[in-house]
């Protein structure tokens, strides 16, 4: 594996363990965020200004992951409040006011220049990328255990019908919280790690466009499905690399790709796949 | 009161002046984008994020009309013509198929439809922008003691002349009884003898010529169309009509003229902490918080 390879790889991990908390947020709970990016953010800048303080890496990923978690449980106590098309502009709004808040901000987070000369991890490149690559199986295993356990259960009975979930007792908004706590402490560590592959940050880096590119992930691959949305990832990422021969049409591909599966696949890979076996086990039976 | 006490006050109450048209100038142009925007939630449910991409089609089409012509007079009506046309188009081809999926689906088709439709725009007309041969409506006219661009002062005329005649269309016409009637449910409207499909080719029309009227407009402020000026005008639009309490077309016109103003005072007095932007959704957020309906909950 070449530099240019191991790093692609890095970037898939990273957006892997990102993607998987959108998941957790949007798939599993049901509450639709249009501000993901702003606490991957948030974890990178945390972790940015404490690598540059002298921290040790460790330290610094776990503060980028509760950083960014307490931050996602104030964001979330407005899904309280708010509901569906309401709470994916308000989760939207959060994204342009992180971007503002960086923006102005030019004596401690650098303003539009970013924080540059983010010191290494120390690992090497190779040893980095086995950690991301360590960190994104955990995160999905613990996705595919949350998904299973009852907390999944209720998680999906909030997505399902809230008001009727409630009429069951299930504690709506603790469950809400908890997802908005877990999906956006997995951003903070996808931020964490960022920071230090790409050791140079800027405010643009966690815009509105990176919050779509993130559901985008998660709804290719299939909203809900863990599997799904580790393909859907791997996909999206590496996709406009392959089309780099024809680079001016990169993005125009991007969208057309994403309005093209949502168009004619809204389930998304997942969704095409459980078709397909449906049919051939149809036709097994037929046999 | 000594001289220069009141100097200092009437230079005061000047600049709140200013601020306050320039806020009304800003956000009756946010109206006509957001009408659009609100009339298809209203109908169908769906944030239609590439209405911004048809804003800025509008405003490439009324300057290169303009433009190859030398009329705006000419530029204007064609551009929202052609603009709506290609709004029908966008709901036939792309949002009928999708109706009853979850709203997620047609929010990340519409984001895709947008992403494309920028990039459409950067491929045929280039990176860097078009400007007017010769810009109309920059003359400076003198009002109320403040000094205007007559393109200020069309801008707000225009906006309200046309919202007064979509409303005048709604109430008093037999198009607008069929419109209002399919909004509140569109199966009884069905069972009536209206044709739901019509009614919502007529909302795509209209709600897209707007936008192009829009685009237009501000391309004469700037004098400038390039592929990427949809972008925040989109988002702010989406900030406003949820604002206005989703799908309310009044609560949405007092709604961009609150933001309108709300970010004129802010960038002079927040700016240093917030710019624009985050401004304007510094307000949504508080706003919702207290009241999560919007501001105009929907009747």
């Amino acid at each position: 594996m070449g530099i240019y390879e191991l790093s692609l790889a890095t970037v898939v991990g990273i957006n892997i363990i990102l993607a998987v908390g959108l998941n957790l947020i949007t798939g599993f709970c049901g509450q639709i965020s249009l501000g993901h990016a702003a606490f991957y953010g948030i974890g990178a800048y945390t972790a940015a200004l404490m690598a540059k303080a002298g921290m040790p890496g460790p330290v610094n990923l776990a503060a980028a992951m509760a950083m960014a978690g307490a931050v996602g449980v104030v964001v979330g106590m407005t899904s309280l409040r708010v509901r569906e098309d309401f709470l994916a502009i308000t989760t939207m709004g959060v994204g342009f006011l992180f971007l503002g808040i960086v923006r102005q901000q030019e004596s401690l987070l650098g303003g539009e220049l970013g924080i540059s000369s983010i010191p290494t991890f120390g690992v090497g490149k190779m040893g980095f990328f086995v950690l991301v690559l360590v960190l994104a199986a955990l995160s999905v295993a613990f996705s595919l255990y949350i998904k299973r356990s009852w907390m999944g259960f209720a998680f999906e009975a909030v997505a399902d019908d809230e008001d009727t979930a409630r009429v069951i007792s299930v504690d709506v908004p603790a469950y809400k919280l908890a997802a908005f706590a877990l999906g956006t402490a997995l951003a903070g560590l996808a931020g964490g790690l960022y920071c230090y592959f790409a050791r140079f940050i800027v405010p643009d880096d966690f815009g509105f466009i990176t919050s779509i590119s993130v559901l985008s992930m998660v709804a290719v691959g299939g909203i809900g499905s863990v599997y799904g949305v580790i393909v859907g990832t791997a996909l999206l990422t590496l996709i406009p690399e392959f089309f780099r021969f024809i680079s001016d049409y990169k993005l125009l591909v991007y969208g057309a790709l994403l309005f093209g599966v949502m168009r004619f696949a809204p389930d998304g890979l997942a969704g095409l796949t459980r078709l397909a076996f449906r049919r051939i086990q149809r036709k097994g039976g037929a046999v | 009161m000594s001289p220069v006490f009141r100097a200092a006050c009437e230079r005061l109450t000047m600049l709140y002046f200013e601020l306050l048209i320039q806020g009304l100038i800003y956000g009756s142009m946010y109206a006509i984008i957001a009408v659009g925007l609100t009339l298809v939630y209203g109908l169908l449910r769906i944030l239609h994020v590439a209405h911004a991409g048809l804003f800025a089609l509008g405003g490439y089409m009324g300057l290169l009309i303009t433009n190859s012509t030398g009329s705006l007079i000419l530029g204007m009506p064609l551009a929202a013509a052609i603009v709506g046309v290609v709004g029908m188009a966008i709901y036939r081809l792309c949002y009928q198929p999708i109706l009853d999926q979850p709203p997620y689906v047609a929010l990340i088709a519409s984001i895709g439809l947008f992403i494309a439709m920028e990039e459409m725009f950067r491929l045929i007309f280039g990176p860097f922008g078009l400007t007017y041969t010769n810009a109309p409506l920059q003359s400076v006219v003198q009002f109320a003691g403040i000094y205007l661009r007559a393109v200020d002062l069309a801008i707000v005329v225009g906006s309200l002349s046309l919202l007064g005649a979509l409303s005048w269309l709604s109430q008093k016409t037999r198009i607008g009884l069929a419109w209002r009637a399919t909004v509140d449910d569109p199966q009884i409207a069905e069972s009536f003898g209206i044709s739901v499909l019509n009614v919502r080719y007529l909302n795509f029309f209209i709600g897209s010529a707007l936008a192009a009227v829009a685009g237009v407009f501000i391309s004469l402020l700037s004098n400038l169309v390039e592929p990427t000026m949809g972008g925040v005008p989109s988002y702010k639009a989406l900030a406003i009509i949820v604002l206005g309490g989703l799908g309310n077309v009044a609560g949405t016109l007092i709604a961009s003229l609150v933001l309108g103003v709300v970010e004129a005072f802010g960038t002079i007095y927040i700016g240093d902490i917030l710019d624009r932007d985050a401004i304007a959704f510094a307000f949504l957020i508080i706003v919702l918080m207290i009241r999560p309906e919007g501001l105009f909950a929907r009747r």
